[in-house]
């Protein structure tokens, strides 16, 4: 079959090889180098950071994304299509391009940046701008997966909750969000996996500063820079791991939230 | 001290839903609110409940006005034409809502939830989710969540719509002989008459956002105000007797027939229906006719419609072209009507049972 | 009979009026003011910073050779990812629509893989696989030709950051029309080329050209997996972006920023491109 085998040469060439390739590699050095590699001091650091910044950025997005599709699909106000359509600028905009724009807003040398530096709070060059990068690249990911959900959700369950006596709080917090759930974790998720891999924004962002302001991903690009392959490949491995896992969550959140839609 | 309902008239732009509106409900009445698709019945229930708003007009609710009053503090039950069970929630768990809001101590809550559990027959259901029941069990939890508080009122939004019609008619009856235990106030929503008149103590008929007709369903069903009402019910003759010995006296007037259905009958109070097209009218006067004058005549293409009167009693004719053609009737003829195929029933069967039978007979739909 | 009879006229009656929320209305002013400072602000604010100087610096960072050269550049690998990946993302579609065979699920799961990889460790993947040393790049150093730190390593870092769009966005459509209109057509006696020419492909074209305006922005945007496989060198293995990244990394502000901005321009148009094609796609 033509198509079968195109197919597979096609995604064996350029998705399976790769990740053999580079598994075959980090087993080589034999799995105690591994480890050394993974538990450098700055690796680990690196590690820290890049989890513990997109963790905090998850927080806030799936606050903030999903307040923004609740609005977007509840309520009316003036140029509401525009602002719809903007959602998706992050994902249309280079990565280097928003580092470079928050550099401009927040950085030292701006009105806002300046401000706060008096105040002895750096955004740009810390941990704060690390953040916002984060969030701007990853802001569509729980908006775009919650507005449909939103949208299609039955009114009916609301009323009924009302006429039990329910106030809009309570409405919100015992019958929207239950049902958003599935979604909401979804947007979580691929925020998640944007950000713990996220290079681009973040190498201009952060200054790169080893064990305040590097990401892991800076890091390998750091150990590669230094022709240090080896250091390189243990962090890798890490990220790539965590991409599997992520993703196969999201595949059984699918499944999941699939067998419910029903009644 | 039920439900008012006050001159309530409600627009969605410039469609006008409502018009007008009102009448009453007497305390532990189920009444049913009766029309065809996009009548505006279920805006009406709504404003009840306080889910819309009315543009004029008052509604009051044993005895308080409640027009201004939020749906929260209202205290109806409610029950949805698609159930809006809480998909994320057992059944137990949906039916414990409404108490658990009101801040109830936990023992009270899985007593109620208990007894509740048991009113509706679904022992043994209490920790499955809502897409693992089927249609009539979710709509006993809806109903079973809906009466968990208490409500002074209990509305019902085409409760039987989205079902399969042996489970509607299980359902109905049951919920007819369910509101007789509870006597709990209630309006129900359908545009089945068969459902309201067999279940209903009174129904308003409601086309176009105006009340048509409001009344019990035997005066709405035989003495239809409006044209509306009598085509949207449905021709068949309820006529009115006296069974004795073996014999119908029509009732009101002096004349008899010998009941010939073959079914046998205890004296007293019974009721004859029968078709349109089973009356036959004769010019002369026969074993078993009755005489009767011939009040209007409708041209109806296939057939004619002839509208006459024994006494204080109407009988709706349908004869066909050829027989109308041959006979020549006219207005304020004196005729005789004899009834080719009829049924009596015991007049203390209740609307339900006549009802059951019309439907089995392919009398009604 | 009726109880209106017995109401007082309408002179009487009460109009209804229902306030405004004003829970409602403070959200909605957090939201819209979260989206102008995380969203839109920035984007004024290159402007601001790019003609900072003004216009004459403006327009001489742009038209340096090495500005010119790594847009060149970027246009042509984009170009490039697009047509294979269209070629092979409707391909892969079909298979996966089309065919039924063990490890199936796993087979679409990895089309979504490079969603989840980090841009750095792909680009590292292909210089393991395709440097000097590696698995197949021995054999290409021995024939005398350089896939990593030059351009054909560059255009396939580039084609695995974009691989899923076009395939991911056919699937759905494919999955929902597609089968039944392709059958219909072979029943009518269609060869499956006619086929997939005249009753396939219109079907899925709208689809096929939202996930195209994805590639595209993808492609143009896509910067660790292209940085580490080319070692941004001037004027030779370097795309737009990574020259904004040398600009920057150099202190060359002006020159960043405006190159910077040419791009967030590109992307406004791709933006209104993909929510067009958005609604017409329908699904």
């Amino acid at each position: 079959m033509v198509l079968r085998g195109l197919s597979f040469f096609y995604v064996g060439l350029l998705i399976i090889l790769p990740i053999l390739a580079i598994s075959a590699e980090a087993l080589k050095g034999g799995f105690p180098n591994l480890w050394t590699n993974i538990t450098a001091p700055a690796a680990l650091a690196s590690l820290k950071l890049t989890f513990l910044t997109a963790f905090m950025m998850v927080i806030l997005n799936v606050i903030t994304g999903t307040a923004t599709a609740w609005v977007l699909v509840r309520y009316e106000f003036p140029f509401k299509n525009l602002m719809n359509a903007l959602i998706d600028l992050p994902f249309a905009i280079p990565t280097v391009v928003t580092g470079i724009m928050l550099v401009a807003l927040y950085g030292p040398n701006s009105p806002v940046g300046g401000f706060m530096e008096k105040k002895g709070i750096d955004i740009i060059f810390a941990r704060p701008g690390i953040i916002m990068a984060l969030l701007y690249v990853s802001f569509p990911f729980v908006v775009r997966a919650v507005q449909p959900v939103l949208q299609e959700m039955d009114k009916d369950m609301e009323e009924a909750a009302k006429t039990l006596g329910a106030r809009p709080f309570t409405i919100f917090r015992r019958i929207v969000l239950p049902t958003l759930l599935p979604a909401v974790l979804t947007g979580a998720a691929l925020s998640f996996s944007r950000a713990i891999g996220e290079f681009g924004s973040i190498a201009i962002v952060s200054g790169n500063i080893p064990f305040k302001t590097q990401v892991a991903s800076v890091y390998v690009y750091g150990e590669l820079e230094s022709y240090n392959p080896q250091g390189a490949l243990g962090l890798s491995v890490v990220l790539l791991l965590c991409s599997l896992l992520i993703l196969i969550f999201l595949n059984r959140l699918q499944v999941w939230s699939r067998k419910h839609a029903a009644a | 001290m039920g439900i008012l309902v006050d001159h309530i008239s409600k627009r969605f732009g410039d469609f006008v839903a409502v018009d007008d509106v009102g009448f009453t409900v007497e305390a532990g009445e189920l009444v049913a609110l009766l029309g065809p698709s996009g009548s505006g019945k279920s805006t009406i229930l709504r404003i009840i409940a306080g889910l819309e708003t009315p543009d004029r007009g008052e509604i009051f609710l044993t005895g308080r006005d409640v027009t201004s009053l939020s749906i929260q503090k209202r205290k109806v039950g409610f029950v949805f034409q698609h159930y809006a069970l809480f998909k994320h929630m057992s059944v137990e768990k949906n039916i414990a809502f409404g108490l658990e809001i009101q801040k109830q101590n936990k023992d009270y809550v899985r007593d109620k939830v208990n007894e509740l559990i048991n009113l509706v027959k679904l022992k043994g259901y209490e920790k499955q989710y809502p897409d693992q029941l089927s249609g009539g069990q979710r709509q006993r939890v809806a109903l079973a969540r809906a009466l968990a508080t208490e409500p002074k009122v209990l509305l019902l939004d085409e409760p039987f719509g989205a079902l399969d019609a042996k489970v509607r008619d299980n359902l109905a009856q049951w919920l007819r002989e369910f509101h007789h235990k509870l006597n709990i106030t209630s309006i129900f929503v359908t545009h089945d008459q068969n459902e309201a008149i067999e279940i209903s103590d009174k129904i308003v008929v409601i086309n176009r956002g105006r009340v048509e007709q409001f009344g019990d369903a035997r005066s709405v069903y035989e003495h239809p105000d409006s044209k509306f009402v009598a085509s949207f019910i449905g021709q068949v003759n309820v006529v009115d007797a006296v069974a004795r010995d073996r014999e119908l006296y029509i009732k009101d007037t002096a004349f008899r027939i010998e009941n010939r259905t073959g079914e046998p009958l205890r004296d007293g109070d019974v009721v004859l229906l029968v078709r349109p097209e089973d009356v036959e009218l004769t010019a002369e006067s026969g074993k078993d006719a009755v005489p009767v004058e011939i009040n209007r005549i409708h041209y109806r293409g296939s057939h004619y419609e002839i509208d006459c009167a024994v006494g204080g009693i109407e009988l709706h004719v349908s004869e066909n072209k050829n027989n109308f053609q041959r006979q020549q009737w006219r207005q304020h003829q004196r005729v005789f009507a004899g009834f080719k195929n009829y049924r009596v029933f015991e007049a203390e069967e209740g609307h339900h049972r006549i009802h059951e039978k019309l439907k089995e007979l392919g009398y009604i739909e | 009979m009726q109880r209106h009879d017995e109401i007082p006229s309408a002179g009487a009656v009460k109009v209804v009026r229902k306030p405004n929320g004003l829970g409602k209305n403070l959200i909605t002013a957090a939201v819209i003011g979260w989206f102008l400072v995380m969203i839109l602000v920035p984007v004024i604010g290159i402007v601001k910073q790019a003609f900072g100087s003004g216009w004459k610096p403006f327009i001489s960072s742009l038209l340096t050779s090495a500005t010119g050269h790594s847009f060149i550049l970027t246009l042509a690998i984009t170009a490039a990812a697009v047509v294979l990946n269209t070629f092979f993302g409707v391909i892969l579609a079909l298979t996966l629509v089309n065919q039924r065979f063990p490890g199936k699920l796993l087979f679409e799961g990895l089309v979504d893989l490079p969603f989840a990889v980090s841009p750095v460790v792909a680009g590292f993947m292909f210089i393991i696989l395709f440097g000097p040393k590696g698995w197949m790049g021995q054999w290409f150093e021995a024939g005398g030709v350089k896939i990593v730190y030059a351009v054909p390593g560059m255009l396939i870092a580039t084609l695995f950051v974009t691989l899923p769009f076009v395939a991911r966005e056919i699937i759905p459509v494919l999955r929902e029309f597609g089968l039944e209109q392709q059958e219909a057509a072979y029943i009518l006696g269609a060869s499956r080329w006619r086929t997939f020419w005249r009753v396939t492909l219109p079907s899925i074209r709208w689809g096929l050209a939202y996930g195209v305006t994805l590639t595209i922005a993808r492609a143009i945007g896509e910067f660790g997996a292209v940085l580490v496989v080319s070692g941004s060198i001037i004027n030779k293995t370097q795309t737009a972006t990574l020259h904004i990244h040398q600009e920057f990394t150099d202190f060359n502000y002006v020159g960043a920023f405006s190159a910077a901005i040419i791009l967030a321009l590109l992307s406004f148009v791709i933006l209104t491109a993909m929510q067009r094609l958005n609604r017409r796609k329908g699904v």
